[in-house]
């Protein structure tokens, strides 16, 4: 069942990539750079060792006051060798983006959108980076720590939907 | 704008025709669920569908983050409706795993049973929709009323039909009425009975099979890129059952089967959940069987609030349950991930602890959130009829989807 050597063998498999890795609650962990991330993901899907074939949830963490701010956690499952890891990015705040996995994954489409909307965290080389549950004119990003509960949002524009879209044409 | 369909998808389609844009949505008749379908028509055929979700979010995981860990119960209730139970578990499990907590026996097979009737729940609610949209509208009675009797089950058990609220950070709210065997037995028999009915109006029936058959087909390897989970997937052939894969509760107790399909079209869909029903039958019935006697909470005054006559008659108790309801559950700091398999897929609740009585952060997949993104996938080339069907299929719940 769970492969407590996962952590250890993706530290292994890229020497002085893995920034940190630790097992909690018998959930494996690996915390990365996000300039290898595509490369580190790519691997980490492909290799026969891993074969991590699905992504099966991608959100962040808002670590107000920590430095760097925010967490972007990518949990994974290998169907095939029916094992999990979860993989980690530290983003700071005055540069919130991430590289994009949606060229692994499609579901990563949807999922780092949802990211975009709710932290303000950028995916670059992302097809189509805009907002999936809230509407084009909101204003901020609601799960950010700093995003007060009871904001109001000012009213917006009627918009005739077909002349004008929320979708890029 | 006047592309040709030819310009867009590379193949004569109908020279004459034009691409036209349709908006279906936000509040059709023909979907259950406020959604928005942006399509691309070259007549009837859909050469493009987007998807617009999110008309329901109401920051399910905002408010998390301003309660206590026991508030964000009965919010789990309303993320996917028709089985509020698996939910219910499903937050309880990761709260759970966070204090490192064994939770009693009995209350884990309560726990399990009350999963599988609300899995039935679910399936008869996805099931009877979607027969009711492709015409059949007798099924969908049918099913509703075979859903009516399990309703009575939960509320015999919990006290309501959807907004359960049942279980609690180290337990269930209640143990299970007298006589709850003898219920569900009578309950199961009258459910078998209708399943049969419909098995025969359906099944077989013509307008319903060219209805489902190869329509909203989905490839095995889209499905698992798209992350698609639950019914969905294993109707591509992909015998993916979190309660197998990684046994939570006590499914490794029981003996049940994963059916899968073989097309990954409506059909299979369809009919692999109509057999997960009959499994999950099965399971309780087997849960039931194998029920221990004792207690359905921890003994531990840090987690479970203690008895009303130690409240009322002691200061130690009274202060106990105070410091329980207002400052709420101390998680000490950590994350964790815990999948289960909900009624549409992997559901898996991500937490985040800082220590303190609150939720740092309460992060839900959302098993339908998948199939909808590969909704699009699945219609293209379909006609504009074949949306209800595949749509139903997925089963899209608002609430779960959206947040």
């Amino acid at each position: 069942m769970a492969d407590t050597e996962l952590p250890g063998k993706v530290a292994t498999t890229f020497p002085g990539k893995v920034v940190e890795t630790y097992s909690l609650h018998g959930n494996d962990t690996v915390v990365i750079r996000r300039d290898d991330a595509v490369e580190i993901f790519r691997t980490l899907r492909d290799d026969p060792t891993f074969a991590f074939n699905m992504l099966v949830d991608l959100t962040a963490v808002d670590f107000l006051g920590r430095e760097p701010r925010f967490e972007v956690v990518y949990h994974l499952y290998s169907l095939t060798l029916n094992h999990r890891l979860r993989v980690k990015i530290r983003v700071p705040e005055d540069d919130a983006t991430v590289p994009s996995v949606s060229s692994l994954w499609k579901s990563a489409n949807w999922l780092e959108r949802e990211v975009w909307d709710m932290f303000g965290i950028r995916f670059t080389d992302h097809p189509d980076l805009r907002r999936i549950l809230m509407y084009e004119e909101f204003h901020g990003h609601p799960l950010r720590k700093d995003y007060p509960v009871n904001k109001r949002q000012p009213l917006v524009e009627e918009r005739d939907p077909i002349t004008n879209p929320w979708y890029k044409k | 704008m006047a592309a040709t369909a030819r310009q867009l998808v590379g193949e004569v389609l109908d020279p004459t025709s034009e691409v036209m844009t349709l908006q279906m949505g936000p509040s059709h008749p023909a979907t259950h669920g406020t959604i928005k379908f942006n399509l691309r028509l070259d007549g009837e055929k859909i050469l493009a569908c987007e998807v617009e979700i999110g008309y329901l979010h109401r920051g399910f995981e905002k408010m998390c983050e301003q309660r206590t860990w026991n508030h964000v119960v009965p919010y789990t209730d309303r993320l996917n409706y028709a089985s509020p139970l698996i939910n219910n578990v499903a937050f309880a499990l990761a709260a759970e795993k966070l204090l490192e907590l064994e939770v009693p026996e009995r209350c884990q097979y309560i726990r399990m049973i009350m999963s599988e009737i609300s899995r039935i729940t679910d399936h008869l609610t996805c099931l009877g929709m979607a027969a009711t949209e492709a015409g059949a509208i007798s099924v969908g009675f049918y099913m509703l009323e075979a859903r009516e009797t399990l309703y009575d089950l939960v509320t015999a058990v919990t006290g309501a039909r959807l907004t359960v609220s049942y279980t609690r950070v180290g337990g269930i709210t209640y143990d299970l009425p007298q006589g709850f065997a003898g219920m569900v037995k009578d309950a199961f028999q009258s459910i078998r009975q209708i399943l049969a009915d419909c098995d025969k109006l359906l099944s077989r029936n013509r307008i319903f099979v060219d209805r489902m058959s190869g329509v909203g087909v989905l490839s095995q390897e889209d499905a698992i890129s798209y992350g698609v989970t639950g019914p969905l997937l294993r109707a591509t052939g992909v015998p993916y059952d979190v309660r197998k894969a990684q046994p939570y509760l006590f499914y490794d107790r029981v003996e049940f089967d994963v059916p899968t399909g073989t097309q990954g079209d409506n059909y299979d869909r369809f009919t692999v959940r109509f057999e997960e029903i009959k499994q999950s039958m099965r399971i309780v019935e087997q849960a039931l069987g194998q029920l221990p006697p004792g207690p359905i909470c921890v003994d531990d005054p840090r987690v479970v609030l203690p008895a009303k006559r130690d409240v009322y008659g002691s200061i130690e108790g009274l202060m106990n349950h105070f410091k329980l309801v207002i400052e709420g559950v101390k998680i000490p700091p950590g994350e964790v991930y815990v999948p289960v398999e909900g009624a549409n897929g992997e559901l898996g609740f991500y937490l985040v602890s800082d220590g303190s009585g609150r939720p740092y952060r309460v992060r839900v997949r959302p098993p339908c959130f998948f199939g909808m993104a590969a909704l699009g996938e699945m219609l293209k080339g379909y006609l504009v009829s074949d949306i209800i069907t595949t749509f139903g299929m997925i089963n899209m719940i608002g609430g779960e989807c959206d947040r």
